[in-house]
């Protein structure tokens, strides 16, 4: 069994997010950079554990980035990836990203694709029903579990307070939400092990964009906290009712 | 120029972000063609013209994600559509991804308005800390808004309704079971959410957390380590790592605001906080906040709730 984890790099939660150029482009000055955390904790963490489950095959990652994502690659093959592919070229969107990952698992011969089911950088939820489309698989999103039954998966999505639960033929592209896997933390062994594990740089097909960043604003800042007397939740609810209009 | 707005009907009925994506095309485009995938009413089909909906095809059965991208990107032809719109929730995020791929169609996931007088459109990026402006630079251009972004507003009469009966590829996927969460309303879904953290100091403290969300017909949410704890079940984990939601009122009990917690909630309409610790950091991201001690405040709250209702009703 052959999985491929879609990787991205996404600055941390705490960091502080500013803009340059007049506000065209994000500034990484300061910003720590770590992996999507559903691509790290739900993706690669249930490829994992699927490898070792069966005792074999092979789990590998695949990012389409700049030199500067050998770090968060490098973090990836230290939980356990078998080996990386880095795509050479910045990500210019959804489209382009999805279609350099496509291109590449044409070439090779993967069960699964297994993307995050979004990044906390650009919240897009695109990739991963791109690459399915492109390759004419099927898709499932969200996936909350992941087993294999037989020699079809069967995933759990939670879908409008219920859960439904499929089973698909592979080859299948799926993203990976809370629920399937808990986080790992990489070992002593498993950080030495990574140094040494390949990273093959592969050079981008040629694909356009379809849509593109104009500009960064910053969101309205809030008027600001009203605090309410806790004995007086009357008026609370009067505010609710009055002025927020929410019930 | 004309839209086609995918609205999803399962169990028979039309959800409300159904209804706000025809207003959504109506905002858009001057004609627009409602395409509703699975099994609703007929009233509720010829209503989606009061939205805006100037012609609606119908396809009367229950369809896979898959035969969706078919049946709208046929709809999409016959239509000469420039607009397909989805709402940015999970069905549209199964589907609008492919159609998007298949037509080369630019797609804007997240869009919090429609597109201004030169094309640009507005989303939310890093979790709700900035916005960017996003151009499509395809003739043919897929929007998946975010809902309540537009709201509902009624503006037509009742539609033409016909059925539509495209090709389809039948999916290889195979539903095994279908199964109901815990809770009487879906977290992504409500409009109105309660939500509580580890200030609540044990699981057996939830029955009033849950009588004030049913005094308010609310969800329930709850922060991390309270689901990591099994104080309350996972599907109630909103943040970062959780679900990310966006309701028009989000009350946080007991939590503490952590920017991974924010991540989460940060784009609801209205935030209330309720905390014992007047330097919570939450309280910089509420629009209304109570200092004082949840257990105290959540009963005086669901009174002061009940005795609204009772006087509005
Ligand atoms: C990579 C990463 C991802 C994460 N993802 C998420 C995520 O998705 N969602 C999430 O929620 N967290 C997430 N976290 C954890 C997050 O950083 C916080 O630790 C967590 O949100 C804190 O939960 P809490 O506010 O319930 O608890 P605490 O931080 O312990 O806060 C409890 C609050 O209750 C208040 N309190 C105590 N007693 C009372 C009382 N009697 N009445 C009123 N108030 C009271 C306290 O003043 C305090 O503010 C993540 C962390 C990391 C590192
Ligand atoms: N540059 C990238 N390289 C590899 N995988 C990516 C990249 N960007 C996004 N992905 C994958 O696609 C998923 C969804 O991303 P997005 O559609 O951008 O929200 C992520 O969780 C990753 O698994």
């Amino acid at each position: 069994m052959n999985i491929l984890v879609c990787i991205s790099k996404v600055p941390d939660t705490t960091s502080k997010i500013a803009f340059t150029d007049n506000n065209t482009r994000f500034d990484s000055n300061n910003v720590q950079y770590i992996v999507n955390p559903s691509d790290e904790w739900y993706a690669l963490v249930r490829a994992l554990e699927i490898k070792e489950q069966l005792g074999s095959g092979k789990v590998t990652i695949i990012t389409v980035g700049s030199a500067e994502d050998d770090a968060v690659i490098r973090k990836a093959l230290a939980i356990g990836a078998d080996d990386a592919v880095r795509v050479n070229a910045q990500a210019a969107d959804s489209f382009f990203v999805a279609a350099q990952i496509a291109e590449h698992a044409k070439t090779q011969s993967y069960d699964l694709v297994i993307t995050g089911k979004e990044t906390i950088d650009y919240n897009n939820a695109e990739v991963g029903g791109m690459i399915a489309e492109l390759l004419g698989w099927e898709y499932i999103t969200p996936a909350n579990k992941l087993d294999l039954a037989g020699d079809k998966v069967r995933v759990e999505s939670e879908l409008g307070g219920e859960i439904h639960v499929v089973e698909s033929p592979m080859p299948v592209v799926i993203s990976a939400a809370k629920g399937m896997a808990e986080q790992r933390i990489p070992n002593m062994r498993g950080i030495m092990a990574a140094r040494t594990k390949p990273i093959v740089l592969v050079e981008p097909a040629s694909i356009s964009p379809l849509v593109s960043i104009q500009q960064f604003e910053m969101p309205p800042a809030k008027a600001g906290v009203k605090l309410v007397d806790p004995e007086n939740m009357d008026e609370l609810v009067r505010l609710l009712h009055d002025e927020a209009k929410v019930i | 120029m004309s839209a086609i707005v995918f609205v999803e009907a399962s169990h028979g009925t039309i959800k409300k972000v159904g209804f706000e994506g025809v207003v959504y095309g109506k905002l858009t485009s001057s004609s627009v063609t409602a395409v509703v995938c699975g099994e609703a009413s007929a009233d509720q089909l010829a209503s989606l013209g009061e939205y805006g909906a100037d012609k609606v095809l119908h396809v009367n059965q229950t369809l896979s994600a898959s035969a969706c991208v078919d049946v709208i990107s046929q709809a999409a032809e016959k239509e000469d559509a420039k607009w397909i719109i989805f709402p940015f929730d999970n069905t549209g995020k199964a589907i609008a991804p492919r159609l998007s791929a298949r037509l080369k169609a630019g797609l804007i996931s997240g869009a919090l308005g429609v597109p201004s007088a030169d094309g640009v459109i507005k989303k939310n990026v890093f979790s709700g800390k900035a916005i960017a402006q996003m151009k499509i630079n395809t003739d043919r251009k897929v929007i998946a808004f975010s809902p309540n972004s537009v709201g509902l507003q009624k503006s037509g009469v009742a539609a033409a309704v016909e059925s539509f009966a495209p090709e389809m590829k039948a999916s290889k996927i195979h539903q095994v079971e279908t199964r109901k969460l815990e809770g009487d309303i879906p977290l992504p879904e409500a409009e109105l959410v309660v939500s509580a953290g580890r200030g609540m100091k044990g699981p057996e403290n939830w029955g009033m957390v849950e009588d004030l969300a049913r005094s308010l017909g609310a969800a329930t949410a709850c922060s991390r380590p309270v689901a990591d704890a099994h104080w309350r079940p996972h599907h109630e984990h909103v943040g970062q790592t959780g679900v990310a939601i966006r309701p028009n009122l989000y009350i946080a009990i007991g939590i503490s605001g952590a920017i991974q917690h924010l991540a989460g909630v940060n784009q609801s309409k209205v935030i209330v906080v309720i905390n014992n610790d007047p330097e919570a950091p939450f309280f910089k991201a509420a629009d209304y906040g109570v200092v004082g001690d949840a257990f105290q405040v959540i009963p005086k709250l669901t009174e002061a709730v009940k005795k609204f209702k009772a006087s509005h009703n």
